[in-house]
């Protein structure tokens, strides 16, 4: 067993005893962070694999973004756990049969038989020179610009629907409108009210009938 | 050596895992919705296992745009567990029957 293969059987034991961590543990915030572990041990695999621009961003991303969302909307929720774990112990067989379907067939389609090294060989490692994120840039700004704009409307859709979901309106709240001070009219405000200053009754202008 | 397969039976090990781990946190929104984060990271391992063993870079960027529409998928999904919770004080999938579906 060489060093590569070393590391990857660390990381791959990581990956899966952290899953399992995430799926079994009783209080959500335990489950986010073993999901961070995972996205790690992930991220070292890509690494493995020479894919180091998307093992950073894994790490950039997943875990220093989206998974301290995870935990922000965990620890706001006022969660009763006990209710929500009922049911756990009951659906185990359930689960574990189903999983170990699911793990059994894909297994049999990509073993080793169809896709050992006999049928797929270790590539030869690039030069030390190669730069993966330059590569990928040159694709992705090229041949796959089009997906990489429509990539950048869908991330605005998520700003705004994102926002305007978790946005709270306070009815009660004494702020400025812009909209309604724009929209008013003369009108609204004033009362022109033709004074008289000699006296005379019946020729004010507010006395019309 | 580590073969394709290797890379291969590792995220269908991880896909299995969260398939169980759907099973039995039916109740619990979070935890489904991490469910669906660790499914997304098993294809993702899948496409970069084939993108380096293929030679051919395109397997990387599909891997970047599964991982922004995760992205966007999570924060949407958070958005709406808060404003479900704001509502309805429960997060529990059973209680979420208003559409009688």
């Amino acid at each position: 067993m060489n060093f590569e293969q070393l590391l990857f059987y660390l990381f791959a034991a990581a990956l899966l005893g952290s899953a399992l961590m995430v799926i079994t543990l009783r209080n959500p915030v335990h489950a986010a962070l073993s999901l961070v572990l995972t996205f790690f041990s992930g991220a070292a695999l890509w690494l493995l694999l020479e894919a180091e621009f998307l093992a950073i961003t894994l790490v950039l991303v997943y875990v220093g973004a989206v998974m301290v969302l995870f935990l922000f909307v965990v620890m706001m929720l006022d969660i009763n756990l006990a209710q929500l774990r009922e049911g756990f112990v009951k659906l185990l067989p359930v689960g574990v049969v189903v999983a170990l379907l699911v793990i059994g067939m894909m297994v049999y389609v990509v073993g080793p038989g169809n896709f050992g090294l006999e049928k797929f060989a270790e590539p030869v490692g690039h030069s030390a020179d190669y730069s993966n994120t330059k590569e990928l840039g040159r694709v992705l700004y090229t041949v796959y610009v089009y997906p990489f704009e429509i990539a950048a409307v869908i991330l605005l859709v998520a700003i705004i629907a994102a926002i305007s979901l978790a946005l709270r309106k306070r009815p009660q709240g004494k702020r400025q409108d812009p909209d309604l001070q724009i929209a008013v009219r003369k009108k609204d405000r004033l009362r022109i009210v033709a004074n008289n200053p000699k006296g005379q009754p019946g020729s004010n202008a507010g006395d019309k009938k | 050596m580590i073969a394709l397969s290797d890379y291969l039976i590792l995220a269908a090990i991880l896909f299995g895992i969260s398939v169980a781990g759907i099973f039995l946190n039916r109740k619990n929104i979070i935890v489904l919705l991490m469910s669906i984060e660790l499914m997304l990271l098993a294809v993702n391992i899948n496409f970069i296992a084939f993108s380096h063993y293929l030679g051919d870079i395109a397997g990387q960027v599909f891997v970047f745009f599964i991982l922004t529409v995760a992205a966007a998928e999570a924060a949407i999904g958070l958005a709406i567990l808060v404003v479900l919770f704001r509502n309805k004080h429960t997060i529990n999938v059973e209680d979420l029957d208003s559409l009688k579906g």
